[in-house]
């Protein structure tokens, strides 16, 4: 088992390194051209030469590729071309408030979820089942940014319980921060409960046709017991690489959200720095996004491969 | 069995603890009423006696013995009669009620116990689970009475052996482990749903002595569901025959045996005692087909599956393998046919070496050899019709026009004895032992020299086993094609196979014509397994034990020698 948890570490580390190459080559072949983009309109031609001097953009790409990995890998991520900034401390504040919104809707959703798939599997095809199917199917077909105008729209404006704009600055409270960011985390709960809520139902119902819960039926055990004890164990396999999806896209994804909302995350500062050209906070961003992908994912893997009793408990 | 004849208890436990009067079962959908599935069915179950329900499937015996406990499976109903236990109408009360009584009252041992025990929890969280869960024992009892029960059944190591987990345990041990949980509770009834049905013979004697030493010590009363009248002959007292849902006889277990009133029960009887007569044919002058020559094999990693085994198919021939699971008799067959590559040794076909590999062999090579196998369901494709199943081949091979495909698929439907007008129905829509049929239709279209068949009966009901090992026989007669007879039934390898090969742990213990091998001297391993097989007697399991008591070969021993 050891072995097995050894391969996925090492697969993880080898799709980090492609993606790296991948954020590399997409921030390569951006449109437009780096050094007049700082410039601007005191660009002449002797300045501009000078500056792609300066910015070593004459040597080849795969030399500058490796002289950035090998930054990275000692923590030096370059600095921001418009500012001149650390890319590193201008990035963390922003993803420490990416980080906080993520958990902040995870903590919600993923209980939430599992406990409603649960619930609907206990009660299969009955009225809460169907609600149920039927409220997460509307959610999940709406896009998000629609459901943020309507949360604003009837919460914020009507009601007036939340703010509408999720401004939250680094000498916010905690419990200010909960509340600023209540819209935006509702938002993203409401997107990601559905799946994972139908993946739970679907992979308990789908073990509920074993043998082996006949047996428990036949023991005489209540159908929570049997969903909760039998089903979900060994069900768990695929609601896990579910629940790490949605969470990589709580992070990864959060862009639209934290635009409509005006929320000062990762993926708002992204899409700023693509518009400018700054390509060492871009490869950053992209990295930090690729990274948090990939461990997510593999921690999924390796929380299925013990939560199986075949590969915990050799022969 | 007579200590456990009701007439002889006292009156007190010979109360009748389960009345079902005109039990009727059936399938209702949606889409409207299916069919019946348990017909008008009554019986008395007496405390400490057991009743036998037999017969093939689709007669209903499952369909009781879950009902008995106010159970049905999917879309099925309890639609008339009543099923009394002790003085409570199953029928009468609330689902929670009924759940109270599973378990404690009446408790279920399920044919495939590796497929229902749950992967997730150790075995001894899963048979005490029952009793503490309806609070008849504490965790601590339940506990001491579950390794009371695992030394009762002879269970290895029974203070340990709970805090494994299902994988950890072998199918007999698992199945062993199952009746300890249905008893943990100390129910009035047990439903055994053919438990013993996936073990190999020499398991299967364990566990039928296990299971009987416990009933009759706890005094249990039990039905006892099978297809196998020897294995019921050993345990019950009386013998309910049934079929498609009806009852056809229902007498005391002698009777059922040497006497049958009716004329199914008979064909059941006569079945299971006959074929003892060897197949005798002279092949000695037919150039060999298949020759397997000191071959080895493994999977990638693992030890050594078959170890020097060779072989001889003639023209003509029949060889049975037969072995228990685990020694080897399918992975013989994946390696003629160059699934798993051999490590050692040679295949030679009609005289020239088969490459190792399936992938470097000619297209004629491929045709020579074809497979048939033991679950038709999965073997065939259910979305493809008849005409595609066999036709697939025919145009294969031999490369011929669509109407010639359609006049060879029909003509080698009218030898399989099935309707021409079948042709453009899918494999679904037929029942196994069609299926089977078609399965052999199209290992026939190669017009192969050997056919490789993996357990071919084994999954079929009875009556329609016999009936594919007779149309084989007849195909045999008529093609000359040569049969390599994969099974653990040595029933059927005494009425099909010329030759037999013995297999144990990977090695051929012994081989040669089946009239030799099958009689005395034997050698140890075919004298225990033939000894193993249930006989239609009801002293037959007292006697083998006896037998065995007195210092004959046990599997054990055997399997433990080097």
């Amino acid at each position: 088992m050891l072995n097995l948890v050894l391969q996925r570490l090492g697969l993880g580390v080898l799709t980090l390194f492609a993606a790296s190459i991948l954020i590399f080559i997409g921030t390569e072949i951006l449109p437009g051209d780096l050094a007049s983009a700082i410039l601007q309109n005191s660009a002449t031609p002797e300045s501009l030469a000078k500056l792609r001097l300066d910015l070593g953009l004459d040597r080849p790409a795969i030399l500058r590729f490796f002289d950035w990995l090998f930054g990275v890998l000692h923590g030096d991520f370059g600095h921001s071309l418009a500012n001149g900034r650390d890319v590193l401390t201008e990035i963390a504040p922003r993803f420490a408030n990416t980080m906080f919104l993520a958990a902040y809707a995870a903590i919600v959703a993923v209980p939430l979820a599992i406990g409603l798939g649960l619930l609907a599997a206990i009660r299969q095809g009955g009225v809460f089942d169907r609600l149920v199917n039927v409220f997460t199917l509307m959610t999940i077909s709406v896009p998000e940014y629609f459901l943020a105008y309507l949360l604003i729209k009837y919460v914020a404006v009507d009601l007036g319980w939340f703010p509408s704009l999720a401004n939250v600055t680094p000498e916010t409270s905690f419990i200010d921060r909960l509340y600023y960011a209540f819209l935006p985390m509702v938002t993203l709960v409401l997107v990601i409960v559905a799946h994972m809520m139908r993946m739970t139902r679907a992979s308990v119902l789908s073990v509920m046709a074993s043998p082996y819960i006949e047996m428990a039926i036949l023991k005489g055990l209540r159908k929570s017991r049997i969903v909760v004890r039998h089903a979900l164990p060994n069900a768990l396999a695929p609601i896990i690489s579910v629940v790490a999806l949605n969470l990589a896209y709580l992070i990864v994804g959060v862009v639209i959200v934290e635009t409509v909302f005006v929320y000062p995350g990762l993926g708002q500062l992204m899409v700023d720095e693509v518009s400018k050209h700054d390509v060492p906070v871009v490869q950053a961003c992209g990295l930090i996004f690729a990274a948090t992908f990939i461990l997510l994912n593999m921690t999924a893997d390796i929380l299925a491969i013990l939560s199986n009793p075949r590969l915990r408990q050799p022969r | 069995m007579s200590q456990q004849s009701p007439n002889v208890s006292g009156p007190k436990d010979n109360s009748v603890i389960l009345d079902i009067r005109g039990m009727r079962v059936a399938v209702r959908t949606d889409a409207g009423d299916g069919p019946v599935l348990v017909d008008d069915v009554s019986l008395q179950l007496r405390r400490g006696e057991v009743i036998g329900l037999i017969g093939e499937s689709g007669a209903g015996k499952s369909t009781i013995g879950l009902a008995s406990m106010g159970y049905t499976r999917r879309d099925c109903y309890i639609v008339g009669g009543n099923i009394v236990f002790g003085d409570t109408d199953i029928r009468a009360i609330s689902l929670d009620e009924r759940r109270e009584l599973r378990g404690p009252k009446i408790a279920y041992i399920a044919q495939s116990a590796a497929a229902s025990f749950n992967p997730a929890h150790t075995l001894m969280d899963q048979v005490c689970e029952a009793s503490v869960r309806h609070g008849v024992l504490s965790r601590a009892e339940a506990r001491a009475e579950a390794i009371s029960l695992f030394k009762q059944l002879d269970l290895p190591s029974p203070e340990t052996i709970g805090s494994r987990y299902p994988h950890q345990v072998s199918g007999g041990q698992l199945q062993r482990v199952m009746a300890a949980m249905a008893m943990v509770a100390k129910p009035d009834i047990l439903i055994f749903d053919e438990p013993t049905t996936a073990l190999d013979v020499t398991t299967q004697v364990e566990c039928l002595a296990a299971f009987r030493k416990l009933i009759r010590g706890h005094g249990t009363a039990a039905l006892y569901i099978t297809h196998d009248l020897a294995v019921v002959a050993q345990i019950a007292d009386r013998i309910m025959v049934l079929r498609r849902g009806k009852m056809v006889e229902f007498g005391d277990s002698r009777q059922i045996l040497q006497q049958p009133k009716e004329e199914y029960t008979r064909r059941l009887v006569t079945e299971r005692v006959a074929g003892h007569n060897f197949v005798d044919v002279n092949v000695a002058d037919q150039a060999p087909i298949l020759a397997i020559d000191h071959v080895s094999a493994n999977y990638p990693g693992k030890p050594k599956v078959i170890d020097d085994v060779s072989l001889e198919v003639r023209k003509g021939d029949t060889v049975a393998v037969v072995g228990e699971s685990g020694s080897g008799k399918s992975t013989l067959a994946r390696v003629v046919t160059g699934l798993l590559p051999r490590i050692a040794g040679d295949v030679r076909f009609n005289g020239a070496s088969l490459p190792a590999r399936l992938k470097d062999r000619t297209k004629d090579q491929l045709r020579r050899v074809q497979m048939i196998y033991q679950m038709p369901d999965v073997a065939l494709n259910p979305q493809h019709t008849l005409l595609e199943t066999i036709g697939r081949p025919v145009a294969f091979y031999f490369n011929r026009s669509r109407e010639e495909v359609r006049a060879r698929a029909a003509e080698l439907l009218r030898q399989m004895d099935l309707p021409e007008s079948f042709i453009t129905r899918k494999t679904s829509e037929l029942s196994g032992g069609q299926k089977q049929r078609v399965s052999i239709a199209r290992a026939l279209a190669a017009e192969p020299d050997l056919i490789i068949c993996d357990e071919v009966t084994s999954a079929l009901d009875q009556l329609v086993g016999e009936e594919i090992l007779r149309l084989l026989k007849k195909l045999q007669e008529d093609l000359g094609v040569a049969y390599l007879f994969i099974t653990h039934d040595l029933g059927t390898v005494k009425r099909i196979a010329n030759k037999v090969a013995v297999m144990l742990k990977g090695k051929v213990v012994a081989g040669g014509d089946t009239a030799t091998v099958f009689a005395p001297p034997y050698h140890p391993y075919t004298e225990l397994l033939l000894s193993s097989v249930p006989e239609m007697r009801p002293d037959w399991l007292d006697e083998v034990l006896a037998a065995r008591a007195t210092g004959a070969a046990t599997t054990s021993a055997l399997l433990r020698a080097p």
